[in-house]
Parts: C-alpha cells; sequence; structure tokens
C-alpha cells in the first residue's frame, strides 16, 4: 500500500511541477482583477482545473448572475464527466464510495491522462500518491504567483506555458507509434480540433465544448470501425 | 473583491465543477459490457489529450516560432519514449531559448 503511495506520488510529480507555473499565472490574473491572495487560494483549492477557473475569474470580475457562472463551468468541465466515466472502468475494489466521492475531485485532464495509462486496475492509494502532488503544486502556484506575481521574468512564465503540453504530447505518443487505431483516432481528433478551432465558422464553440466534440466524435468512429476485442481486467490496457 | 459577493460565486463554481467530476464515478459500479462501449473507453483518452493538445499548443508560449520550436523538442523526445517530466521540461527550455531569438 505505501509502495503504491509512493508510486502515485512520483507519477504526479511532473504534473504537480507543470501546475505551479500554471497556477502561478492564474495567481498573479486574479489579484490584477482586484481578488485577494486568499481569495484566489480559495479557488484553486476548490476547483483544481484551470479552464474553468480562469473563466470563472472573468465572470467574477464583471459580477455575472450565478445561473451564467453554472452554465459556464458545465459546459469548460463537462469533459470531465467522460474521463470520469472512462476510470469509472479501472477501479478497484479498494475504491469504495467514500474513495470515489473523495478522489473524483481532483480527476484533473492530466491525472486522467496519467492514471489511464497504468496497466491494470487502479487502487485509492496509487491514486492518493498521483493526486496530492498536483492538489499541491496548483494551490501553492496559485499562492505564489498571487503574492508575488511581478517576480518571475515574463519569458520564464510564457516558455512554462508549454510544459503542460509536451506532457500530453509524451503521454500519447509511445500508443501513437505502436497502435494503428489509436493513431488513427488521434489524427481524428486533432484534425477536428484544428478546423474547429482555426474556422470562423466554428468560433462560437468554447473550448471545453470542442474538446468534448472531438474526442467524442474521433472515439465513437473508432469504436465503429475497429473495436477493440474484450480484455480481460489484468490487461486492460496493451 | 467582497466576501458576500465571491462567496456565493465560489460556492456555484466548485460545486458544479465537482458534480460534473463525481457523478460519473460514484454512480457506474459495474464493467460496462457492450463492446462498442468499451472500445469508446478506450480510445476517450488518446481523443481528449489530442484535442486539447493541438492546436492549443502551438500559442502555448505567448510566441508562434517558441512554440513550435518546443512543440518539436517535445515530439522528437516522446517519439524516443523519453519520460513526462523530461519532455515537458525540454519543451520549456526549447521555447524560452527560441523565445530569445524570435
Amino acid at each position: 500500500m505505501f509502495a503504491d503511495y509512493k508510486r502515485g506520488l512520483w507519477h504526479g510529480l511532473p504534473i504537480a511541477l507543470g501546475y505551479v507555473s500554471v497556477s502561478f499565472a492564474f495567481g498573479i490574473q486574479a489579484t490584477s482583477l482586484g481578488l485577494t491572495p486568499l481569495q484566489a487560494v480559495l479557488i484553486s483549492f476548490f476547483n483544481l482545473t484551470s479552464a474553468g477557473q480562469l473563466a470563472g475569474l472573468q465572470l467574477m470580475a464583471v459580477g455575472a448572475p450565478l445561473v451564467e457562472m453554472a452554465l459556464t463551468q458545465l459546459t469548460i468541465n463537462l469533459r470531465y464527466a467522460l474521463m470520469s466515466l472512462s476510470l469509472s472502468q479501472k477501479l478497484d475494489k479498494s475504491m469504495t464510495t467514500v474513495q470515489r466521492l473523495l478522489l473524483s475531485f481532483a480527476n484533473t485532464d492530466e491525472v486522467f491522462a496519467v492514471a489511464s495509462q497504468q496497466p491494470g486496475k487502479l487502487g485509492k492509494w496509487y491514486l492518493y500518491g498521483l493526486t496530492n502532488g498536483p492538489f499541491v503544486g496548483w494551490t501553492l502556484g496559485t499562492l505564489l504567483g498571487a503574492l508575488a506575481g511581478g517576480i518571475l521574468p515574463g519569458p520564464v512564465t510564457d516558455a512554462l506555458g508549454i510544459a503542460i503540453y509536451g506532457m500530453f504530447i509524451a503521454i500519447i505518443l509511445p500508443p501513437f507509434r505502436k497502435s494503428r487505431e489509436v493513431r488513427i483516432v488521434i489524427l481524428i481528433a486533432v484534425a477536428m480540433s484544428c478546423l474547429f478551432t482555426l474556422a470562423p465558422l466554428f468560433a462560437f464553440l468554447s473550448d471545453g465544448f470542442r474538446i468534448i466534440l472531438c474526442a467524442v466524435a474521433a472515439s465513437a468512429l473508432g469504436a465503429w470501425l475497429m473495436p477493440q476485442p474484450v480484455k480481460e481486467d489484468e490487461e486492460v490496457q496493451a | 473583491m467582497e466576501w458576500k459577493l465571491f462567496i456565493p460565486q465560489l460556492l456555484v463554481m466548485a460545486g458544479v465543477t465537482y458534480l460534473i467530476r463525481m457523478l460519473p464515478l460514484a454512480a457506474i459500479r459495474g464493467k460496462v459490457k457492450s463492446v462498442f462501449l468499451q472500445s469508446f473507453l478506450y480510445y476517450v483518452p488518446y481523443a481528449v489529450l489530442g484535442a486539447m493538445t493541438f492546436p492549443a499548443v502551438f500559442s502555448a508560449t505567448g510566441s508562434f516560432p517558441a512554440s513550435l520550436a518546443g512543440t518539436m523538442a517535445a515530439l522528437i523526445l516522446g517519439w524516443m519514449d523519453k519520460g513526462l517530466l523530461t519532455v515537458a521540461v525540454a519543451a520549456s527550455v526549447v521555447s524560452f531559448l527560441t523565445g530569445m531569438f524570435f
């Protein structure tokens, strides 16, 4: 159990480091929009999400109605429902209802990305290890950014912005190379995402909604044309 | 920001976000039986990450040449099966160095 926790902690380290830099930027922006450092930290502590917080911050700053806040969060963050659904298939018996209630809070894009690539089933100790670092990194980075916004030179914070994407690329490239089916699905998702981002016709799509649309379409197409053979629990991922 | 305005906004924001993450995990206990759904869920992580990364990565650093150089570094190292941290740090360093010139 302790070995699982340590393994998770280790896997979460790159996520935590990436989060410090991203949430640092969030902390700077929060205080520049008139929030206190404590308020900025509370947002990160209770939300643990990047795009949703950024949008929420802007809504708070203009005093938007609560309904708008709710709908915005729903649209941007609905992708997490897809990830939680996918993750629900990989949990072992140690994941009781209480554990699910606690750990689902920390199911971020990056945590999901790493968790979904682990062979076999996932237990609570691994998941606590995996999520603790990112949670601390996200909250701590927000605090540092809110307190000391101007200290890091702009070019450094700019360059750190690509760290998270570098991690995503490192996650998807090995399976991209090894599996033709995965390769096709990724290429469809990427092509759709680029089209929706660049074509003015689709400008009304929020980032969160675009991701859901691309992921559902590409995965459904893949599942329809290239169904995966049913596997035993022990070897969910090839 | 005034606390009496801040607190309701924070509660709505955090509540909606939590429910989206929690409900599928808490509600779905069994194994999905349908081969289509199983295959769908198998592909979801890759499709999500692909759509989140591209084209967003090209504007991740505020300068297109710097982002492009960082992306190339990540693609090359990722192709060589390097670890997540290595690739993430290398992408940042290459972006930073390129950003000094462009």
